[in-house]
């Protein structure tokens, strides 16, 4: 999977998705547009499987899922950041989507580097450099939303259980 | 245990004595509010998982306001979704066209919001309503469908930071000034994940409006939550509005906060928030003559009547400067009865500027006051990020009602207390 590295803190949801774009709400639309307003090459450089790295404060600003949703549309697999703004954070969380705080990354990783990810070892592996960067492992809930596809399988589930 | 408004709050709400900051736990939800933009993915999540009926319509507020009136088809296709949801939901609190407003103006407004109440609504300004005493935090769409079928959300209890606000507010200077001053010394990360609780003898002072002008902009320090502790002002805001009992939070004295930040008002000036974000406001003494093509009054932030009433008393009996356009929109239907009445809209008008039904609409580049590329904006409203207005190559400024109406008026950013 190839990095794409934007060292800038503060990446949010306006530059992710802009609002012009908001009169839609399907994946597959909102992946066209994925990036747009920080990096207009983007959609046609990302493939599946790719991830995102970046500064601090990822996702911050507007609640809008349609961020998480045009990256996943896009391909992206997840974005590795040194911190992340809240309501992205649940967002991804509450979607299944993954989200990795490493510090440090967007400034060591360069960008179109081909990386590894191992999520159960909480690495990330520079191949080409031969470098490693470790990451805690996802809080015990969050781990368990992705196991469950998400909040709304826990919360259906939850329900059915007190019928 | 001592504990601050916000832990006492969510420990009732999950049936505990109390709960300490990093604990997740499940709060029960006594108000979900929704809006154009962030429901219908919402609607659609339901219906793909089976869930069939919300956990109790009355508990539930629609307000489209986002790119209301329909600004085209899809977005009126989006409107008339939520409509038919709603009405087959049984949801009464549906705020139609001509009862509309911006969403965190009008909740507040129409008696929804009480102290004591957990309150999450699917946009990240739902912040807003903590100047009630109220915990209230900005989630996604699919938190919104988790609260609108169980009537509980998972959270992680935040840490608290508490901000004393003292001193003598100078003339010309506004909640605004003080929120934005705030921001630009803890960063648009200086909150994250904690809930900011505002008090001190300003905030005792500051009307319950601009109290909301405050905790609106809580999420642009990356806080979860703003928050004020109702007093007799909230009371008596709250007198008109709701006949519904309430259950008010104080914080203890010996409350335990992760950061307690004092700061003196007396020597503030009014503030601007540079290109491209909240956190770059600087005092007006230090700006140069910047010109500006557009002046925007309104918002969730400063679109309710006192920021009309200062703006107009700016620019009555003056013209918008050749070459600037200004648009004003009271955030609410009754904002803008209140204000048509007291004939600040003709004010406006006679300035040259125009105004607009309430929407959200130009805050964030939607519709109704979009920015061209190289064209520079000052504005009332909350964030100034890349392209949050229109082209990704124009630039926004953040100020108050006041700072903004004489900028209108001078064409170029100006200072407000010069006007005075």
């Amino acid at each position: 999977m190839k990095a794409h590295v934007y060292e800038r803190d503060h990446i949010n949801t306006d530059e992710i998705i802009p609002a012009r774009y908001l009169n839609m709400d399907q994946e597959a639309d909102l992946a066209k547009h994925a990036m747009e307003d920080i990096d207009k090459e983007f959609i046609h450089k990302v493939r599946q499987g790719d991830v995102i790295i970046a500064g601090t404060d990822f996702g911050c600003g507007s609640s809008r899922e349609h961020a998480v949703w045009a990256l996943r549309g896009a391909g992206v697999k997840a974005v590795i950041a040194d911190s992340f703004a809240r309501i992205f954070y649940r967002n991804c969380i509450n979607n299944g989507f993954l989200v990795i705080e490493c510090k440090g990354v967007s400034k060591s990783i360069r960008d179109g580097s081909e990386v590894e990810l191992d999520i159960l070892k909480g690495e990330i592996r520079d191949t080409a450099r031969g470098k490693s960067y470790h990451f805690p492992p996802l809080p015990d809930f969050a781990q368990e939303m992705l196991d469950a596809g998400g909040l709304l399988n826990m919360v259906r589930n939850k329900l059915n259980n007190q019928l | 245990m001592a504990q601050t408004i916000t832990e006492k709050i969510l420990a009732r709400h999950c049936g505990r004595d109390s709960v300490k900051p990093g604990e997740l736990i499940n709060a029960k939800i006594d108000l979900v509010m929704c809006h154009d933009v962030t429901t219908t993915p919402a609607i659609d999540m339901l219906s793909k998982h089976g869930i069939d009926t919300v956990f109790d319509p009355e508990k539930v507020v629609i307000i489209p306001d986002h790119f209301v009136p329909n600004k085209d088809i899809k977005s009126a296709e989006m409107v008339r979704k939520i409509r038919l949801w709603a009405k087959e939901q049984g949801i009464s609190a549906f705020y139609e066209l001509g009862d509309h407003g911006v969403c965190h103006a009008l909740l507040p407004e129409q008696g929804h919001v009480l102290p004591g109440m957990t309150i999450v609504g699917a946009d990240s300004h739902t912040c807003t309503h903590g100047a009630l005493g109220a915990f209230s935090t900005g989630i996604g769409s699919t938190d919104l469908a988790a609260a609108l079928a169980a009537g509980e959300l998972w959270f992680k209890v935040p840490e608290s930071m508490v901000f004393n606000i003292s001193g003598d507010l100078p003339e010309g200077v506004y909640a605004k000034d003080i929120i934005l001053d705030i921001i630009r010394r803890i960063g648009v990360d200086g909150a994250l994940y904690r809930a900011m609780e505002f008090r001190g003898e300003i905030i005792d002072r500051l009307s319950i409006e601009s109290r909301m002008t405050i905790t609106n902009m809580a999420i642009e320090a990356g806080a979860k939550s703003g928050i004020i502790a109702a007093d007799d002002k909230t009371r008596d805001y709250l007198a008109t509005r709701s006949k519904r009992s309430y259950e008010e939070m104080h914080s203890d004295p010996d409350a335990h906060y992760e950061k307690i930040i004092d700061i003196n008002v007396s020597d503030l000036e009014p503030m601007v928030a540079f290109p491209h974000l909240p956190s770059n406001g600087k005092p007006i003494s230090q700006i140069e003559r910047i010109p500006v093509d557009q002046a925007y009054i309104g918002s969730c932030t400063n679109g309710r009547i006192e920021d009309l009433r200062v703006a107009a008393e700016m620019m009555k009996g003056k013209r918008v400067a050749k070459g600037t356009r200004c648009i004003v929109i009271p955030a609410t239907t009754d904002i803008w009865k209140q204000a048509n009445k007291e004939g600040l809209l003709d004010i406006f008008m006679d300035a040259g500027a125009t105004v607009s039904s309430p929407t959200c609409g130009a805050c964030l580049g939607g519709h109704m006051g979009i920015i061209a590329s190289g064209e520079r904006c000052i504005s009332t409203t909350n964030r100034n990020f890349v392209g949050r207005m229109g082209s990704p190559d124009s630039e926004v400024y953040l100020a108050s009602p006041a700072t903004v109406a004489v900028s209108a008026i001078k064409g170029y950013i100006s200072d407000p207390r010069q006007a005075l």
